[in-house]
C-alpha cells in the first residue's frame, strides 16, 4: 500500500514538474504542462544574444531548463554503447530563488547506459537552494547527488571543453572526459528555436563536436570506450503550444563531419511542426526550411502497452540526404517518472553515421 | 444423507420443547465470543495504529543515521552524504504547542524521502507543489484536526506566535502528528539549518563513499529499523491485560455452555437410546451431534461477533484515552475490522463449543444401547475427581511460585496471576467438599445432616459454575483493590505535587514580568514559584526537563520515593536532578548515577539525587533548578508559575488575575480544578478495566443460573422422597435456596484471600513491569464486603428461577418420580 501511495505522489509531482511526462491529463497543456502559459516567468524573445560562460549557468527567471548530453561510444572490440546524462531544472514559482528550503526550484536528472543487449537507467530528484543539486557558470559545474558534469579551471567558455561527466545507478556507472576544439553552435535562428507557429520557443545552443573517452561499467565490469558526444542546452518558460502532444528529435553525427539536428512536434490535430539545423563542416549552423524536412517511421517496437516508431526514414532534399535510422537497442525505454524513449541510432543510406533519437508522448 | 437429516430433525426437536435451554446455550456461546472478540478488536485496532505510526513518516521502520550523542545535526551533512552517493533524506522532529495542546511536528523533504518510509501522508494527488510552495501544507489526521477544533485550510498559531501552513487533513496521517516541509519545520522549531536525523533508504543508488570519508560522517550513528516498534513494546502490557480479561470472560462463558450442553445431553439420553435402538450407528449419531453443535456455535458466534463489535466500539474511546494517557499512543476513534477478525471469532466460538461439549460427546459415544438407569457410583467418581483436581491445583500453584521466583518479565507476572487463579479454581471443589464434610459432621438433626450431605453431592454439578464465580470474584477483588490502592496513592501524590494554590501560564514572557510585578503588591500572595519546561532526549527516549525554584514548598511537600542526603541543595546548585520513577526504571538509573542531557549549550551532566513518582506520564521527566535550566536552554518560555496564596483569598485572586490580564481557563487554574482534571484522566484509565470486570461478574452470574437450572432438573429423584415423607414444597424450596446460598457464600469468602493475592500480584509485579509504577499495597474492607454482597445477590437471582419452579411444581410430577424407572 505504501509503495503505491508514494508512486501516486511521485506522479503528482510529475504532473507538477511537467518536464517530459505525457500524462493523459496533461495533454490539454501540451506535454504535461510544457505548454502552460509562461505567466510571470521570463519570456523567450528573438534577437537575444547568448553570452558565455554566463548562459552555461542556470536561468532561474525561466520556468524550465536542461543540460543534455548524449554520447555514441565504442569499446576496443568495436562494441557500440550509448550514454545519456541529463539534468533538468524546473521552477515552481517565478521570481527570486532564495537560498535554503524556500528555494522553489526542483532538479531532476536521468542517466542511461545502452548497448545492443541492455539499457540501464537511473533517476534523481533534488530540491534547489541547499546544495544537493545545482549549476554554476564559473567554474562550470552541474551536479545532483554524486552525478556531475564539470569544467574546472581549464574549461574554455566558447567550446565548453574539457568536461568531466559521471553518473551511476544500482547496476551501471560511467565516467567520461569530453573535449572539443570547435566553438558552440547556436540552434534555430542564432539560438532562438521556434517550437510552433504561435510563438512558443526556447533558447537553444549545442556542442556537437565533443570527442568522448573514458569507461563504462556494467554489472561491475569496466570497459574503456571512445566516441563522440553531443551536448544540448535549452531553456524556456513555455516551449510548447498547448496542443502539441509529443516530439521526435534527432541528433546526427554524419561521417562527412556534418552535424544535423531535427525535430518533429506532433500536434493533437495530427499536423506536425518541423524544424532543424544543418551544421556544416565549416561549423556554420543553418536553419532548415520546414518543408525541406521529411521524417517517416518505417518500423515500430512494442514496449509494454505502447507502440514506438524506432526506425525512421529521413530525407532533406536540398542537402541530398536520404537515410534510414535503426536503433542500437529498440528497447531503449526510459522507465523513469516521466517515461520516454531515448537511445543511440545508426545511420545508413546517402550518408552514414551515428546519432541519438528521443521520442516523447507515445 | 436423508437419514442424517432425519436424525438432526429428531435431535433439534429437543430444543423446540426446551427453548430456555437453547437460550442458555446460545447466551453462553454469545457472551464467550462477544467478550473475546471485542477485546481482540480493540487490540487489533491499536496494533493497526501502531503499525501505521511506525511505517509512516518518522516511524521506526526505516534505518536512520543520527548524531552519536543524540544532538541535532547540521543540514550540510545531508548534502555531503547525498553527494557521496548515500540515499538519505533529512528529517527534523520536535514538538509544538497549539492552543495548549502539545503536538509532534515532523519536517520532511519529500523528494529524497525513501519510498519505503513514506507511507502515510500522500503528498500527493493535489501535487507536490502545494506542499513545497508557499504557503505550503500542514498534513494532519482528521481526528487531530477535530481535536484542535480547526477546519481544513486554517493557519493556527503556535504558542510562540508562529503561523503554521494551512492545515490539510489526510486520512492516512497519524493522529497527533503534524507533517510539514522541512524548511517550515526549521522555522517553526527555530532550528535553522538543523536536522534531527537522516532516513536511510533501502534503494541501491550505486557506489557510495565510506561514511568516515565524509565531512562530519564520523559523528553519525546508524540505527537499524525496528521490527517491533517502541509503541508496541510499551503497550504490550496493556494489551496483555486486555487479552487476559478477554480470555477469562471466554472461559467463564464456556462454563455456561458446558452446563447447558450437559443438561441437554442428560435429557436427551432416552432419545439417543431410542435412536440407537432404531438402528442409527454410534458414528452417525455422533456426527450429527457434532454437526448440530457446530451449527449452533456458528450462529451464536455470528451474534457474538456483532455484540463484540459493539462492546469494542463502546470501550474504544476509553481504551484510546488510556493508551494516550499512559504511553502517548494515538489510536483513532473509529473501529476498523479486518476479515480475519470475523473468521477468528467464528473459529473460537466453534472450538469453544466443541471443547465445552467434549465430555458430553464422549459420553454419547460410549452410550450403551440397552443400559437402563444411570450408574450410581457418582460418589466414588466424585471422590477420585476431587483428588485429581486437588493434585493438579498443587502443581499449578508450584508453577506459579516458580514463575514468581525466576521470572522477571511481564509475561512471567501474568503467568503467576494465571497460576494463582487456575490453581484456586481447581482447588475449589476439594476445599468446598472439605468444608461441607466438616459441617455435616457438626450437624445433629437428620434434616441438617441431609442438607450438608446433599450439598456435597450437588458439588460436582455446581463446581464449574462455582469455579467461574470464584474466578470472577477473585479478579474483581484483585483489580478493585489495585485500582483503589492506586487511586488513594494518586490522590496523596497529587496533593504533594500540586502544592501551590494557583497555577498560571502567561501569554508571553513580557506578560509574565508584568504579572509578577502586579503580584508583588498583593499581600495574600506568599510566594511566586516560577516553573519552566524544556524537551530533550535521553537514551533515545523523549524526556521533559521541569525547572522549579528552590523553595520550601517543594522541599516539604514533593513526595519523593527515595533521595540522597542533601538532594535539594545539589539540585538548587544545578548539579543534580530529581528523576521520575519511569525514567529510572527505563534507563536503569539509581541514586548517585550520572546522566548527560543534550542541550543547545552542549551536554549537561547531572547527578541523580532523588526518584519521584510521576503517575500517568508517558514521557520521562527530570526535575532541575530553574536557573540552570534557563542557562542551558536559553529562549525557553518563562511564563509558568505557581502561587502560594492564603487559601481563603484564592477565588478573589483568580478573578482579579483573570480580569486584569485576560487569562482563560487554560492559562489560569486553581489547585482544585487541576486536581479534578487529573482525577478525571486517572479514572478514564481504569474505565475499561472496570467495564470488563463487570462483564465478567455478570457472565459468572449467568453461569451459576444455568448450572442451577441443570441441577434442578436432575435432582427431582433426590427431592421427591423428602416430599413423600412430609416435607412441604415450600420448605423444600427454602432448603434448596439455603444450600445454593451457603455454597456461594463459602465460595465468595474463599475468593477474598484469592483476590488479595491477585491484587498483590498486580501491584507488585504486573504494574511495575507494565507502567513503571510501584504502589503501596492497601486493603479496603468496605469494598470486600460490598463484593461479597454482590456475589450473594447474583447467587440469589440465579437460584430464584429453579426455586420458583420447585414451588410451583405439581405434586403429580413429584409422584411420577416413583412411577418412572429412573
Amino acid at each position: 500500500m505504501s509503495d503505491s501511495l508514494f508512486r501516486l505522489s511521485r506522479r503528482g509531482f510529475a504532473a507538477g514538474l511537467a518536464l517530459l511526462a505525457l500524462g493523459r491529463n496533461a495533454r490539454a497543456q501540451g506535454f504535461a504542462g510544457l505548454g502552460r502559459d509562461a505567466g510571470e516567468f521570463a519570456k523567450v524573445e528573438p534577437g537575444r544574444a547568448l553570452t558565455f560562460p554566463l548562459d552555461h549557468g542556470a536561468h532561474p527567471e525561466f520556468r524550465i531548463e536542461w543540460w543534455y548530453l548524449t554520447a555514441n561510444l565504442q569499446d576496443a572490440a568495436g562494441k557500440a554503447y550509448g550514454v545519456q546524462w541529463t539534468l533538468f531544472r524546473q521552477a515552481m514559482r517565478p521570481g527570486e530563488q532564495p537560498e535554503g528550503w524556500a528555494n522553489q526550484q526542483i532538479w531532476m536528472a536521468h542517466a542511461a547506459l545502452t548497448s545492443a543487449d541492455t539499457h540501464r537507467t537511473a533517476e534523481r530528484f533534488a530540491r534547489g537552494g541547499v546544495g544537493q543539486a545545482g549549476v554554476t557558470a564559473t567554474p562550470f559545474r552541474a551536479w545532483i547527488d554524486n552525478w556531475q558534469m564539470q569544467g574546472g579551471e581549464a574549461m574554455a567558455p566558447a567550446t565548453l571543453s574539457p568536461l568531466d561527466v559521471a553518473a551511476s545507478g544500482a547496476d551501471f556507472s560511467y565516467a567520461l572526459r569530453l573535449t572539443a576544439e570547435r566553438p558552440l553552435v547556436l540552434q534555430g535562428d542564432s539560438g532562438y528555436s521556434k517550437k510552433s507557429e504561435r510563438g512558443q520557443a526556447s533558447y537553444y545552443y549545442s556542442q556537437p563536436y565533443f570527442a568522448a573517452s573514458g569507461s563504462v561499467t556494467l554489472d561491475g565490469k569496466a570497459v574503456e570506450v571512445k566516441g563522440q558526444a553531443w551536448m544540448d542546452r535549452e531553456w524556456s518558460s513555455q516551449p510548447l503550444a498547448s496542443d502539441q502532444t509529443g516530439w521526435d528529435w534527432f541528433s546526427l553525427h554524419l561521417e562527412t563531419g556534418d552535424k544535423v539536428m531535427l525535430f518533429r512536434l506532433r500536434q493533437s490535430d495530427g499536423a506536425n511542426y518541423f524544424a532543424g539545423n544543418w551544421i556544416g563542416t565549416d561549423g556554420k549552423s543553418v536553419q532548415l526550411a520546414p518543408d525541406a524536412i521529411a521524417i517517416t517511421p518505417t518500423a515500430t517496437t512494442q514496449i509494454g502497452q505502447r507502440q514506438l516508431p524506432t526506425a525512421w526514414r529521413i530525407a532533406i532534399a536540398p542537402r541530398r540526404l536520404a537515410i534510414d535510422t535503426t536503433p542500437l537497442n529498440p528497447q531503449s525505454w526510459m522507465g523513469t517518472s516521466f517515461p520516454y524513449w531515448e537511445g543511440p541510432i545508426a545511420i545508413r543510406g546517402s550518408h552514414a553515421g551515428v546519432g541519438y533519437l528521443e521520442m516523447t508522448g507515445y | 444423507m436423508k437419514r442424517a437429516l432425519w436424525i438432526l430433525a429428531v435431535l433439534l426437536s429437543h430444543w423446540r420443547r426446551h427453548p430456555m435451554q437453547l437460550a442458555t446455550l446460545l447466551v453462553g456461546l454469545i457472551s464467550a465470543t462477544a467478550l473475546w472478540s471485542g477485546v481482540q478488536a480493540l487490540n487489533q485496532q491499536a496494533r493497526i495504529s501502531y503499525d501505521r505510526a511506525a511505517s509512516a513518516l518518522g516511524g521506526a521502520r526505516t534505518a536512520t543515521l543520527v548524531g552519536s550523542n543524540g544532538e541535532s545535526l547540521p543540514q550540510q551533512i545531508f548534502v555531503e552524504l547525498r553527494r557521496a552517493g548515500w540515499p538519505v533524506s533529512p528529517m527534523l522532529e520536535g514538538r509544538i504547542q497549539i492552543g495548549g495542546r502539545s503536538l509532534r511536528l515532523l519536517g520532511v523533504e519529500p523528494l529524497s524521502l525513501p519510498i519505503e518510509a513514506s507511507a502515510a501522508p500522500a503528498i500527493g494527488t493535489s501535487g507536490l507543489q502545494g506542499f513545497l510552495s508557499p504557503p505550503g501544507q500542514t498534513l494532519i489526521a482528521p481526528d487531530t484536526l477535530a481535536e484542535l477544533k480547526a477546519a481544513a485550510g486554517d493557519t493556527p498559531l503556535t504558542n510562540t506566535g508562529l503561523t503554521l501552513p494551512p492545515l490539510t487533513p489526510q486520512n492516512e496521517s497519524v493522529p497527533g502528528l503534524l507533517v510539514v516541509d522541512i524548511g517550515v519545520a526549521q522555522r517553526l522549531l527555530n532550528m535553522p539549518e538543523k536536522i534531527s536525523q537522516l532516513l536511510l533508504g533501502q534503494r541501491d543508488l550505486g557506489p557510495r563513499a565510506p561514511l568516515a570519508s565524509i565531512a562530519g560522517g564520523e559523528t553519525l550513528r546508524l540505527v537499524e529499523p525496528d521490527a517491533e516498534t517502541d509503541l508496541e513494546r510499551l503497550t504490550d502490557s496493556f494489551h496483555l491485560n486486555l487479552t487476559a480479561f478477554g480470555l477469562l470472560s471466554f472461559l467463564v462463558g464456556l462454563f455456561i455452555v458446558n452446563s447447558a450442553i450437559g443438561l441437554a445431553f442428560e435429557q436427551r439420553r432416552p432419545m439417543l437410546r431410542t435412536l440407537r435402538a432404531c438402528g442409527v450407528s454410534a458414528l452417525q449419531l455422533n456426527s450429527v451431534l457434532i454437526v448440530e453443535l457446530v451449527g449452533l456455535a456458528l450462529l451464536a458466534g455470528l451474534i457474538g461477533l456483532v455484540c463484540g463489535y459493539f462492546i469494542a466500539a463502546t470501550l474504544l474511546p476509553d481504551v484510546a484515552a488510556s493508551l494516550r494517557g499512559l504511553y502517548g499512543a494515538q489510536i483513532p476513534g473509529e473501529l476498523t475490522l479486518r476479515p480475519q477478525w470475523w473468521a477468528a471469532g467464528l473459529a473460537i466460538s466453534v472450538i469453544g463449543a466443541l471443547g465445552a461439549a467434549s465430555a458430553s460427546l464422549l459420553k454419547a459415544i460410549r452410550l450403551p444401547v440397552l443400559a437402563a438407569a444411570q450408574p450410581y457410583a457418582w460418589q466414588q467418581a466424585q471422590q477420585t475427581a476431587l483428588i485429581v483436581q486437588g493434585a493438579l491445583a498443587l502443581i499449578v500453584f508450584a508453577g506459579g511460585v516458580g514463575c514468581l521466583l525466576l521470572g522477571d518479565s511481564l509475561v512471567a507476572g501474568f503467568a503467576v496471576l494465571a497460576a494463582i487463579l487456575l490453581g484456586a479454581a481447581l482447588a475449589l471443589p476439594a476445599v468446598l467438599g472439605l468444608v461441607l464434610l466438616l459441617s455435616e459432621r457438626v450437624a445433629r438433626k437428620p434434616l441438617a445432616k441431609w442438607f450438608w450431605a446433599d450439598s456435597r453431592m450437588q458439588l460436582s454439578g455446581l463446581s464449574l459454575a462455582l469455579m467461574a464465580l470464584l474466578l470472577a470474584l477473585g479478579v474483581n477483588v484483585g483489580v478493585g483493590t489495585m485500582v483503589q490502592s492506586f487511586s488513594k496513592t494518586f490522590t496523596g501524590w497529587l496533593d504533594g505535587r500540586l502544592a501551590a494554590e494557583v497555577y498560571l501560564n502567561a501569554a508571553s514572557d513580557a506578560q509574565a514580568v508584568e504579572i509578577k510585578a502586579w503580584l508583588r503588591d498583593r499581600p495574600e500572595v506568599q510566594a511566586v514559584l516560577p516553573g519552566s519546561r524544556a524537551e530533550a532526549q535521553l537514551g533515545g527516549w523523549p524526556i521533559d526537563l521541569i525547572g522549579f525554584a528552590d523553595h520550601a514548598t517543594y522541599r516539604e511537600q514533593w513526595p519523593l520515593l527515595e533521595s540522597s542526603p542533601g538532594a535539594w541543595d545539589l539540585v538548587a546548585r544545578g548539579e543534580a536532578a530529581l528523576i521520575s520513577e519511569q525514567l529510572a526504571l527505563r534507563l536503569k538509573l539509581k541514586l548517585g548515577d550520572r546522566v548527560a542531557v543534550p542541550t543547545p549549550q552542549g551536554s549537561w551532566p547531572l547527578e541523580v539525587v532523588a526518584i519521584y513518582a510521576d503517575y500517568g506520564n508517558p514521557r520521562g521527566q527530570l526535575g532541575v533548578a530553574i536557573a540552570a535550566l534557563v542557562a542551558h536552554f536559553p529562549g525557553i518560555a518563562q511564563t509558568r508559575f505557581g502561587l502560594r496564596v492564603t487559601p481563603a483569598a484564592v477565588p478573589a485572586l483568580v478573578t482579579a488575575l483573570r480580569e486584569k490580564f485576560a487569562l482563560d481557563n487554560r492559562s489560569l487554574a486553581d489547585q482544585a480544578a487541576l486536581k479534578a482534571e487529573s482525577r478525571k484522566i486517572f479514572n478514564r484509565t481504569f474505565a475499561v478495566t472496570n467495564a470488563l470486570n463487570a462483564f465478567t461478574l455478570g457472565i459468572a452470574g449467568v453461569a451459576l443460573l444455568t448450572s442451577l437450572l441443570t441441577l434442578s432438573q436432575s435432582r427431582l429423584p433426590q427431592l421427591a422422597p423428602l416430599w413423600a415423607i412430609g416435607i412441604t414444597r415450600r420448605k423444600l424450596a427454602v432448603i434448596e435456596l439455603m444450600k445454593t446460598l451457603s455454597v456461594a457464600l463459602i465460595t465468595a469468602l474463599l475468593a477474598l484471600p484469592l483476590g488479595l493475592v491477585v491484587a498483590w500480584c498486580l501491584i507488585a509485579v504486573v504494574n511495575v513491569k507494565a507502567f513503571g509504577w510501584r504502589l503501596p499495597f492497601q486493603v479496603f474492607p468496605e469494598q470486600l464486603v460490598q463484593l461479597v454482597g454482590i456475589a450473594m445477590l447474583a447467587s440469589l437471582l440465579a437460584a430464584l428461577l429453579p426455586i420458583l419452579n420447585l414451588l410451583r411444581m405439581q405434586p403429580a410430577q413429584l409422584v411420577k418420580v416413583f412411577a418412572d424407572e429412573r
